[in-house]
């Protein structure tokens, strides 16, 4: 059965298309990611699939539910770990948890046990008492997992799960979530504007640039577009003759100028550097450095949209600046 | 149109939760109230002030008005409370949960005029100890009536305000332009038959007018209006703004 089944679905702010006509299904059980780099509509698209927006068109089901005319019964089959911290401080984390269960209709009993059991799941159960003002940043995310799980929801929506944390506690994260999905079998869709993170964690990802998908596969699937290693080199001159000697290479199969570095891609790229630079020293050019990479999605996305995803983001700041006017350039999201 | 009553509980619950672990915040609201009640209260108390009606001290004139006050702030800071939930992110807690909007909004308003109650009883527990005498226990009961339509009419004008704002910067627009001047023409300080007539007219609009009005006629036995004229258009007024508050809440959208 599909968890989720997104059709055509749409969002417009003020003649902004943010989403723009998206279809997709997620099977039950999926960890499935959706990486793009900021304002691409990730976030915008988990407020539509969580009842938080309306679209401006198309579909979308979560849980077997329509997200616009069944919006209790999807509110109920989902839990959510929102981007930015939507915790109360004033209260403890177990009361935190306590006033989630009860919103959802727990019973007392069962909300005694659930918080007992998701505590333990993410290592807070001595820090139950605490106010959540006192908490660090990676407590509060674990805190936040543990509150979505609370109602048992058979879909998990993560909206970048591990923003701003440091690589250990984001590790322990990645770790809960792939354990979460493994043993309690619980759909999760997580964006996330991380590669690695996409690509350790996620069994299908969806690529999102400007508000639409640019690419849907599994990870290997994705950089198995990419053909093979990429060796990206930067010359002092005269890049332009050994471009022109090198496309006569059979075993290169691709060849992308970037910001005045030169992207070749290849297979068993650590055997062909030599026979690059004697190649380099025979048409006389100097090489400045040599850089191999095995394909990241970095690199399948910078294939599908001929940016970096931090260009990508700039750029979209930029976009969102104009949009705004120059009243409010210095006024961000938070 | 579910009514969710555990959901309006838990809600109420942690409002109280908010309100008792903010210990400055208790201070500072009884603060400004009680200032005015000492200040006012003494630096008038030789003069004879027209529409204070013969033997009743301008102190016990003051002391209903300046409970209505209190009820004004707290509750308008209750119902607007939604701005600090949405600035820290809590509201999306809310929004998100199987809840009717409708139980969002009353839990709100429970915990609102709860708090705002306490706060009120406050001001009148310390005005016993500077002379004021409440006349009977009906009367007291007959207050609580008016200080509770009192506070959830002005937590759902506060509602409405905080569902058209998207931050917190029209906060102070809301301070200076609705609720200082709710409170000046409201006749909480002094008589309003001293106003000239065209601002008399604009009294009349104030809600809180009536409300101070109808404390008046419950702890003093003075006041302009009639007790039951009092009750009535508050009551309806209370039903109004919390129906506008939940409509416009509920139209708001919460990211």
């Amino acid at each position: 059965m599909d968890a989720i089944l997104v059709e055509g679905l749409t969002k417009k702010f003020n003649g902004f298309t943010a989403v723009d006509g998206i279809s997709f299904a997620v099977t039950s059980g999926e960890l499935f990611g959706l990486l793009g780099p900021n304002g691409a509509g990730k976030t915008t698209t988990i407020n539509m699939l969580s009842t938080l927006l309306l679209p401006t068109s198309g579909r979308a089901e979560v849980a077997g539910f329509e997200v616009i005319r069944n919006r209790d019964a999807v509110r109920k089959s989902i839990g959510i770990v929102f981007q930015e911290t939507a915790l109360d401080g004033k209260l403890t984390g177990r009361e935190n948890l306590d006033f989630h269960g009860m919103m959802y209709g727990l019973s007392k009993e069962d909300r005694k046990a659930r918080i007992q059991d998701v505590l333990e799941l993410v290592e807070l159960s001595d820090k139950a008492g605490v106010l959540v003002e006192n908490y660090s940043g990676g407590m509060k995310r674990r805190l936040e997992i543990a509150r979505g799980l609370m109602h048992r929801p058979k879909v998990l929506f993560l909206d970048e799960p591990t923003l701003g944390l440091d690589a250990q506690t984001r590790r322990h994260i990645w770790d809960y979530i792939k354990k979460l999905n493994r043993d309690a079998g619980v759909t999760i869709i997580l964006t996330t504007h991380y590669m690695e993170e996409a690509d350790y964690l996620c069994q299908r990802t969806a690529i999102m640039d400007l508000g639409k998908f640019v690419a849907l596969d599994t990870p290997s699937g994705l950089k198995d577009i990419l053909g093979g290693d990429v060796v990206s080199m930067e010359f002092e001159k005269g890049m332009d003759s050994f471009v022109s000697q090198i496309e006569r290479l059979d075993w290169i199969k691709r060849i992308k100028l970037h910001d005045g570095s030169l992207s070749l891609t290849m297979e068993k790229g650590e055997r062909r550097i030599p026979e690059l630079i004697n190649l380099a020293q025979r048409v006389g050019v100097t090489v400045d450095c040599v850089h191999l990479r095995k394909p990241s999605l970095e690199d399948v996305f910078l294939h599908f949209t001929g940016r970096t995803i931090r260009e990508q983001e700039a750029s979209a700041a930029e976009r969102f600046r104009a949009m705004m006017g120059p009243g409010h350039a210095a006024r961000g999201r938070r | 149109m579910i009514l969710n009553g555990v959901a309006i509980y838990v809600l109420w619950l942690r409002e109280m939760k908010r309100f008792l672990r903010a210990k400055s915040r208790i201070v500072g609201s009884l603060a400004m109230p009680l200032f005015f009640l000492a200040f006012l209260g003494f630096g008038f108390s030789r003069m004879a002030i027209p529409g204070v009606s013969a033997g009743v001290k301008y102190v016990n004139f003051l002391v209903p008005g300046i409970i209505g006050m209190g009820m004004l702030f707290s509750s308008m800071m209750a119902g607007m409370s939604v701005l600090w939930d949405r600035e820290f992110g809590f509201l999306k807690e809310i929004m998100v949960a199987p809840v009717s909007r409708v139980s969002i909004v009353l839990g709100r308003i429970a915990g609102g005029a709860t708090t705002a109650l306490i706060q009120a009883l406050m001001i009148l527990i310390i005005s016993l100890f500077i002379g004021f005498r409440i006349a009977s226990f009906g009367s007291f009961i007959m207050a609580l009536v008016f200080m509770l339509l009192i506070s959830t009419s002005f937590i759902g004008l506060g509602l409405v305000f905080a569902s058209k704002m998207k931050d917190m910067q029209g906060f102070g627009l809301v301070m200076n332009f609705i609720i200082f001047p709710l409170f000046f023409l409201s006749g909480a300080l002094y008589p309003l038959q001293n106003f000239p007539p065209w601002v008399r007219l604009l009294t009349y609009v104030d809600p809180l007018t009536y409300g101070i009005d109808g404390l008046r006629a419950s702890l003093l036995g003075v006041s302009s209006f009639s007790l039951l004229f009092d009750l009535f258009l508050l009551l309806g007024i209370s039903v109004l703004m919390v129906s506008l508050g939940a409509y416009f809440f509920e139209k708001s959208e919460s990211v």
